[in-house]
């Protein structure tokens, strides 16, 4: 009986330290936000390094010893690399019109990948690194890739890998574009769905570094600077939609359409939300 | 500030239940004497990962892996003597648990489990 007590006792305990970005709140205020998040983060997790929640669930003080140093070893000889060299390849191969990629992208698209996503005040729509790639195709002529996986994730995986340890760096939203996409992308992330009644935040924020059957619950801080991701259980890499999909369907959620404004709005409000920290793609997953 | 607004949260819930109840009760067959058949099935939904999949969240003695997200369930019979209060949290605990952070599905409200199932797991859980 008593450990139970003391149980309920620390569940109490760590509700108390929601400073959560409410949702109620009147006027948006993204910076606000950003700094109650982090602080919520670094008091759930004391002796985890700010860089460290790049790793997600593998970061120092939220995984088990064990988990961690699976994952170290993967990332040692890491199964990805031989996808980021055909993500390379295909980003440098120039298409039919003698164009290619590079042509798209500030800095011939080397190096920027912190800076996305962003809001295009003229379309009000998030443009991501997938939508990017995608649009520059059509601008040549070529037919979009598809969202989830092959060579899409391949070459966005070697753009972010261009950006390897680069600081998170999306602009403050404050354009009324930027507070609408991030207002939706919060509100998405904050709201119960589905069959099993959960949110993003339900797990991701208030259940991190807890355990979902042998999982550890990586934290809303970090939770999108290591995709795209290179999965066992995929066998390859997948996109950010790809996950968001899996998160979806395992608690009987519709999933949204890959890239829709939905998930671009989420991607941007998570994108935001873990600033500062450095670019760690792709990196190995269960 | 949160304790205030779940008790007021608790009122008004009990008030709810009190005109769900006919719904909700617990059949009396079961919670009379369990056969061990009963026990058994109710073990496997609790375990089971397509249906109950209790140990996602919960420990309960006998399951492996299981998850830490809500507290464990154990000594059942003697936290939860009455039946039907623990019937209510199975069946919908956000009524119990109003705030952001509980994630136990409402597996009654949201028929994720019958009636029966329930009552099944509630049969397997008292006994330990
Ligand atoms: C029932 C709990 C639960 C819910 C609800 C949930 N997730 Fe997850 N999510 C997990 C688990 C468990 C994992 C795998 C372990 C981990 O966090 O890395 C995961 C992994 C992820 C990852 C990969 C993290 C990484 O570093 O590899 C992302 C991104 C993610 N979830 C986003 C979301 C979003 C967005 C939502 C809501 C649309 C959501 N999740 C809802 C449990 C959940
Ligand atoms: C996805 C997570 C999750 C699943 C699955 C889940 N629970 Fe829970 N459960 C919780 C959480 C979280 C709490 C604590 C809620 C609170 O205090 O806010 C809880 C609380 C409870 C309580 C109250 C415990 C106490 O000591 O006060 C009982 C009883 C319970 N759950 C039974 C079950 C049963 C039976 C199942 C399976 C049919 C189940 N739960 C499945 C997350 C879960």
């Amino acid at each position: 009986m008593k450990t139970i007590r003391s149980i309920s006792a620390v569940v109490a305990t760590s509700l108390m330290l929601i400073p959560m970005v409410s949702l109620a709140g009147s006027q948006p205020n993204p910076e606000q936000d950003l700094k109650a998040f982090r602080q919520y983060f670094e008091q759930r997790f004391p002796n985890t390094p700010f860089k460290d929640f790049s790793n997600g669930s593998f970061a120092k003080g939220i995984g088990s010893p064990g988990a961690i140093s699976q994952w170290q070893s993967m990332e040692e000889f890491p199964p990805y690399d031989f996808a980021v060299a055909k993500g390379k390849k295909l980003f440098n191969t120039p298409f039919p019109n003698g164009k290619t990629y590079a042509s798209c992208f500030p800095h011939g698209g080397i190096g920027i990948a912190q800076n996305y996503p962003y809001v295009n005040n003229k379309t009000g729509q998030v443009v991501t690194i997938e939508t990017a790639i995608n649009a520059c195709r059509e601008k040549n002529g070529l037919k979009p890739l598809p969202w989830l996986k092959g060579d899409l994730a391949d070459i966005s995986a070697y753009m972010f890998s261009t950006s390897d340890g680069k600081a998170v760096n999306v602009k403050t939203p404050s354009t009324p574009a930027e507070l609408k996409a991030y207002e939706t992308g919060k509100k998405i992330f904050y709201t119960r769905r589905g069959k099993l009644d959960m949110s993003c935040a339900g797990c991701h924020t208030y259940h991190s570094g807890q355990r979902l059957r042998a999982q550890t619950i990586s934290p809303t801080l970090g939770l999108v600077v290591s995709f795209p991701a290179y999965r066992a259980k995929w066998g390859a890499l997948g996109t950010i939609d790809r996950r968001f999909i899996g998160c979806n369907k395992n608690t009987q959620a519709k999933p949204f359409k890959p890239q829709s404004t939905e998930y671009r709005d989420l991607q941007y409000f998570l994108t935001y939300m873990s600033n500062g920290l450095p670019i760690n793609a792709p990196q190995w997953r269960p | 500030m949160r304790n205030p607004v779940r008790l007021a949260t608790g009122l008004l819930a009990t008030s709810l239940l009190a005109s769900n109840l006919a719904l909700t009760m617990p059949s009396t067959a079961n919670a009379a004497s369990p056969s061990a058949k009963d026990i058994q099935e109710g073990k496997a939904l609790a375990f089971s990962r397509k249906e109950g999949n209790c140990l996602a969240c919960h420990m309960i003695p006998g399951g492996q892996q299981a998850g830490d997200i809500g507290p464990p369930l154990i000594a059942m019979k003697a936290r939860f003597p009455d039946r039907q209060k623990l019937f209510n949290i199975i069946w919908d605990s956000h009524k119990y648990f109003p705030g952001p952070a509980n994630i136990m599905p409402p597996f009654g409200r949201n028929h994720i489990l019958t009636k029966h199932q329930i009552n099944l797991i509630i049969d397997f859980l008292y006994t330990h």
